[in-house]
């Protein structure tokens, strides 16, 4: 069978990181071949690459047989290459069309042609089955829709190789259901698709062969047939995989955090809460799933005095806790673990042990009437860093200079020391490898264990289920039904997250 | 290289290319630079009135400068330096005409306090509105500026205004003047500088020692992690910039208190602009800014020496845009001094 | 009461008109600039710089050559020089794009200051070198109103509103339009589709520099004839908030300059008029009123418009 893609011995150095060691790649016409591999084996990588983002130190490209050198993302996409990123590369306030020709116009000699790039956007879409309306504005699209324009726009530009990076990230099941019967229509087109994924169910299901990589280098190319998800796991880790999180059951008693009614509207005055109410006790997990965007950021906002809701109370011990700042909440003993590190949970220019007291450093034993106790700081942040293992072992070195797991344990680290009540803990695993993973899990139950009360947000079905001892799916703001994880179906779940109410799917 | 020998080379070394480039400049209309730049040096040090200007126009510099500096350090561009100096002298001048009654220990730190309310005040403004509207304060403390000039050129002829010619207020109290130093030639040293150097003190040990310097710096480098903190944002917004604008005022302030006894319409005379230029040459450290207001200090002295040579002393001005332009273009002179070290190695 | 007479003497004189138009059009100029700059997201708070070398090199040139459309041309030569210095800086080196644009305004200040004695004998300012004349449209003449309001006015006003249609033309209906503003909003995403991000953001930065100069030149040639130092006054900042009333949009842009002009003017007619008898000491109080109107307009509407995602954020591949 004719070879769409092959990647002979590729290496690509970064400061520090052998991101991608002598990997081969090939891909044959018209299927559809996983690359599978954790977070920051390299796969990535390797994609910017083959796409003309990054050019190799060393290694050969070859598209349908012919040897490639791409100066830029315009030469793979001349040679027939469409990718689709994990964060899509769309322009916000133009419309459909508009993104979709963006570099490749339609022109009436210097007019650009809004009308002809709309018939061309829809005579694709029809083709496919990818519906959208092309006069539609980007921001008023939901991310599935959004997807889909990102795959029109490939298709656009004549692509007959189609990389896709974690596409199903932001999906729900079912949307990710759609997505599949789109990239098996394309398939039967002839299409060739390189599909990027650590989920290892949805590899098994949409692949035809399957390419698995860890730290960098391939550890196994595989037919879909002839393997099981087991197998892949263990060539993805490196060893065997436990697939769930051992833990005693919890202990509840009193009730923590009550939340009644509440109402939170987003910068743009949209309703995103609509009336969300439950309990959190004493020493559980209460897991909150749903796909990004569905209120749990403005949830999770309000509860941590970062935005004010409209309606309703929240109730913290016993007291009406309301619209009280960041500050009274921290000091009523909430702690929170944001979703984005990088932007909420440390000020990345300030040395480790400033990080540390974000929050508290302005109370004892940091300080010493208005000024900061350096001493004392440094002292708490040295046991800090020996206690959750925080590399390299320097607390005056800067934020910024932390890997991405070590900056997530500093986040935690310090949260966790504040000797909380209440434990808002929103993605406290995106982007980190199976380690860090593990640690920041562990970390979690044993805290839940010493009786503290933690909410946990989570698009990651698999550690949402494991970790909670009860657990809520949002859509559109409000909660579809509240669930004892060991008792329902990955499929609920899923129609839950879709919008259907647990009692609906239960009545039948 | 490290991030502390990069802050402290690259002031320098736009400091020298600016010269170097103004040196072309001054060769273009025909004028000698070596001549032009041995007249500036001498328009500064040559002797011992000279120093003692250069040290009467470094007192504000400072001040202005750390007023920017701190705006900077807080995340905020506080270019209204020029405004809030107007303000602060113009207000402590009417307080100071009418407190010949009071002994001076309480005439000058009182007098001092009013100016630098009346800057705080007004740079608050801008400060509230960013909080509140979110509009930028490069743009309200511009507008401020301007309506703090006409303000002050109605209040120095009207309300305010003694004798013909240029328009002056009368002379403050004699207990609300500060005391000199020594006299050089007529020429009375301001005490000032003391006052100027007491405050880089202060402000270095509220950035680096507080709290409140934790919060400050913390929104300016990044407000959403300081908001997560507990840190009132559009609190600090607003306090930093009144502290900014605090310094201003008292630079208009001691300008009133320690060299003209009065207050002037042409007070400010770019000082507040020159803060710009001294805070990104001291790389926003308030020790850093006594020296690089120094540095202008002795610039705007030297340079109405360089008047006499034929060379204008707008000069100044370019060479300042220069040394601004390649601070904040600062991975050009990163880039020509690693080029230099790779020719050197190989 | 008196101060209503003279209100309605003002809106009542067609004079007040043109003199709105003429105080409108710098603001028009300069705000198309800051739209085709911050469109592309690059801030350019240099407007005020590249005004104030525009006024300065058309006199320069219009008393050289005796001719004020080249004194134009090579104002718009130096204007492009100006923008190009802040492209380089914030597009290249990806430098602070506001402490760049102060440089650039006190490199004006300072060039256009340290070039006055030897060019024209004395600092301060020129004397009338000469200015472009103005346009009679014969149609305007007909009615007394209308003849003395836009009757005979500077050809440059056409030109800026020109302009504003040539801008709206450029953004809205062209592909190089379509990517400029995509490449202010996301340029990651433009630049994955090929777009070459750096270049338009230089397209956008270099016509910035021609309606900046152009509206500085308005200033000198168009209007006075002469060179005063500092003669832009911060006209330059007045523009920056009218793009942003105008919503970064061509169009609005010249609606609000139209405002601040009409402040301008009403505040000026004000001062003279002759039913007030206002006191020479007291005029300084009425130029406040630009000012303030501009900062009263910031507060109350900057929440209310939406700029370019990525204005002022380098680009980094």
């Amino acid at each position: 069978m004719e070879k769409a893609v092959e990647m002979i011995q590729i290496v690509k150095q970064f400061p520090g990181v052998l991101a991608n060691d002598h990997v081969d790649l090939i891909v044959l016409k018209g299927e559809i071949h996983s690359v599978v591999g954790e977070n920051g084996a390299g796969k990535t990588t390797l994609m910017n690459q083959l796409y003309g983002l990054l050019k190799p130190d060393s290694g050969e490209i070859r598209i349908f047989e012919q040897k490639v050198s791409f100066k830029g993302p315009r030469d793979a996409i001349a040679k027939g290459i469409g990718m689709v990123h994990q964060h899509f590369m769309l322009v916000n306030n133009l419309t459909v069309a508009e993104n979709v020709v963006l570099g490749s116009e339609t022109t009436r000699g210097i007019i650009f042609d809004l009308r002809e790039a709309q018939k061309r956007v829809d005579q694709l879409s029809r083709s496919y089955g990818l519906q959208v309306d092309p006069t539609a504005k980007i921001e008023d699209l939901p991310v599935g829709m959004q997807q889909r324009v990102e795959i029109i726009k490939t298709l656009y530009r004549g692509a007959e190789i189609l990389i896709l990076d974690e596409p199903t990230a932001v999906l729900t099941p079912q949307e990710t259901e759609e997505l599949f019967s789109v990239l098996k229509r394309l398939k039967e087109n002839g299409k060739t698709i390189i599909f990027i994924s650590h989920k290892l169910n949805e590899v098994m299901e949409i692949s035809d062969r399957i390419t698995v990589m860890r730290q960098g280098k391939v550890t196994g190319v595989l037919n879909k047939n002839e393997t099981d998800v087991r197998e892949i796991a263990r060539l993805m880790v490196g060893r065997e995989v436990v697939f769930t999180v051992q833990k005693p059951p919890a202990k509840s008693s009193d009730v923590v955090l009550r939340v009644e009614n509440l109402w939170v509207k987003d910068y743009r005055k949209l309703d995103m809460v609509k009336g969300i109410s439950f309990e959190i006790r004493k020493g559980e997990i209460y897991g909150i799933a749903g796909v990004a965007g569905n209120g749990q950021s403005e949830l999770v906002e309000a509860l941590t005095g970062l935005r004010k809701p409209e309606k309703g109370r929240v109730i913290l011990c016993g007291e009406d806790v309301t619209g009280k700042s960041v500050r009274e909440l921290r000091e009523k003993g909430m702690a929170h673990i944001p979703e984005d590190r990088h932007k909420y949970g440390l000020i990345l220019q300030y040395p480790a042990y400033y990080n540390m007291i974000l929050g508290r450093h302005y109370v004892q034993p940091f300080v010493k009437g208005d000024f900061l106790d350096h001493r004392k700081i440094q002292e708490f942040t040295k046991t800090i860093f020996s206690q959750f293992d925080v590399r390299p072992n320097n607390i005056k070195m800067l934020g910024m200079n932390f890997s991405g797991g070590n900056q997530q344990k500093l986040v935690v680290a310090r949260e966790m020391s504040a000797q909380p009540k209440l434990l808002v803990v929103s993605q406290p695993t995106r982007g980190l490898d199976v380690g860090a993973t593990e640690f920041i899990h562990k970390a979690l139950i044993q805290l839940r264990d010493t009786g503290v009360a933690i909410l946990l947000v989570s698009m990651e079905l698999d550690e949402i289920m494991s970790l909670s001892d009860r657990l809520a799916v949002m859509y559109s703001g409000q909660i579809m039904g509240e669930v004892d994880p060991k008792e329902v179906t990955v499929e609920e779940i899923g129609l839950m997250m879709a919008g259907h109410r647990f009692e609906d799917l239960r009545r039948v | 290289m490290n991030n502390r020998l990069w802050a402290f080379l690259v002031p320098i070394i736009s400091v020298i290319m600016a010269l170097l480039i103004s040196s072309v400049v001054i060769l273009l209309i025909g004028q000698d630079p070596i001549v032009a730049y041995a007249a500036l040096f001498k328009g500064a040090f040559g002797s011992k009135l000279a120093i003692a200007s250069v040290i009467i126009k470094t007192t504000p510099l400072i001040l202005t400068g750390l007023a920017v500096g701190f705006g900077f350090r807080a995340g905020l561009f506080n270019i209204g330096a020029e405004g809030q100096m107007v303000m602060g002298a113009m207000i402590a001048t009417a307080f100071a005409i009418n407190v010949a009654w009071m002994p001076a220990v309480l005439a000058i730190p009182l007098t001092m306090v009013v100016g630098m309310a009346a800057g705080a005040g007004y740079a608050a403004i801008a400060g509230v509105l960013k909080a509140k509207t979110g509009a930028h304060e490069v743009v309200t403390t511009i507008m401020l500026n301007w309506i703090a000039e006409y303000l002050s050129s109605y209040v120095v002829t009207v309300p305010m205004g003694v004798g013909f010619g240029t328009p002056k207020s009368p002379e403050i109290a004699n207990s609300a003047k500060l005391p000199p130093l020594m006299t050089v030639q007529a020429t009375e040293l301001t005490s000032g500088i003391i006052v100027a150097v007491i405050a880089a003190v202060v402000i270095y040990i509220v950035l680096e020692k507080t709290t409140k310097g934790y919060e400050l710096k913390g929104t300016g480098f990044n407000p959403y992690a300081a908001e997560y903190g507990g840190i009132k944002i559009s609190q600090n917004i607003v306090l930093a910039m009144a502290i900014s604008g605090a310094l201003s005022g008292l630079a208009g302030t001691l300008e009133v208190m320690g060299v003209h006894h009065r207050f002037l319409g042409t007070l400010s005379g770019g000082k507040g602009f020159d803060g710009i230029s001294i805070a990104l040459i001291g790389q926003n450290n308030p020790i850093g800014i006594i020296f690089a207001a120094l540095l202008m200090g002795s610039l705007r002295t030297g340079s109405n020496e360089m008047q006499f040579v034929g060379v204008p002393k707008h000069i100044i001005l370019i060479v300042q845009a220069i040394i601004i332009f390649l601070v904040a273009a600062d991975r050009i002179v990163r880039t020509i001094l690693i080029r230099k070290k790779r020719v050197k190695a190989s | 009461m008196r101060v209503l007479t003279a209100i309605w003497e003002i809106f009542t004189n067609p004079a007040f008109y043109k003199l709105t138009l003429t105080a409108a059009t710098p603001f028009i100029f300069a705000s198309l600039g800051g739209v085709f700059s911050e469109i592309t997201g690059v801030v350019n708070i240099a407007l005020e710089g590249i005004m104030l070398m525009g006024a300065f090199v058309s006199i320069v040139f219009t008393s050289v050559t005796g001719n004020p459309w080249i004194g134009l041309l090579f104002a718009i030569l130096v204007g492009l020089g100006m923008a190009w210095l802040h492209a380089w800086a914030s597009i290249k080196w990806r430098g602070n794009q506001i402490v760049s644009g102060t440089a650039l305004i006190l490199l004006a200040q300072g060039v256009t200051g340290f070039l006055m004695e030897p060019i024209f004998g004395r600092p301060g300012q020129t004397d009338i070198v000469g200015k472009i004349p103005e346009l009679r449209i014969p149609l305007f003449m007909k009615n007394e109103f209308l003849a003395q309001s836009i009757g005979e006015l500077s050809p440059m006003i056409y030109i800026a509103f020109g302009c504003v249609a040539l801008a709206w033309f450029i953004i809205y209906k062209t592909r190089l339009g379509l990517r400029m503003r995509a490449v202010g909003e996301n340029p990651e995403a433009a630049d994955t589709l090929g777009v070459n991000v750096y270049m338009i953001r230089y397209f956008g930065v270099l016509m910035s520099g021609i309606m900046a100069s152009l509206g500085g030149a308005f200033l000198s040639v168009g209007e006075v004839g002469n060179f005063r130092e500092l003669m832009t006054g911060g006209r330059g900042f007045i523009a920056l908030a009218a793009m942003i009333l105008g919503n970064w949009n061509p169009v609005g842009a010249m609606w609000a300059s139209l405002l601040f002009g009409f402040s301008e003017a009403f505040a000026n007619q004000l001062q003279s008029s002759s039913v007030l008898h206002v006191a020479s000491s007291t005029k300084p109080l009425f130029n406040m009123f630009p000012f303030i109107v501009t900062l009263i307009v910031i507060a109350g509407f900057i929440g209310k418009t939406r700029s370019p995602a990525a204005d002022g954020v380098p680009y980094e591949k």
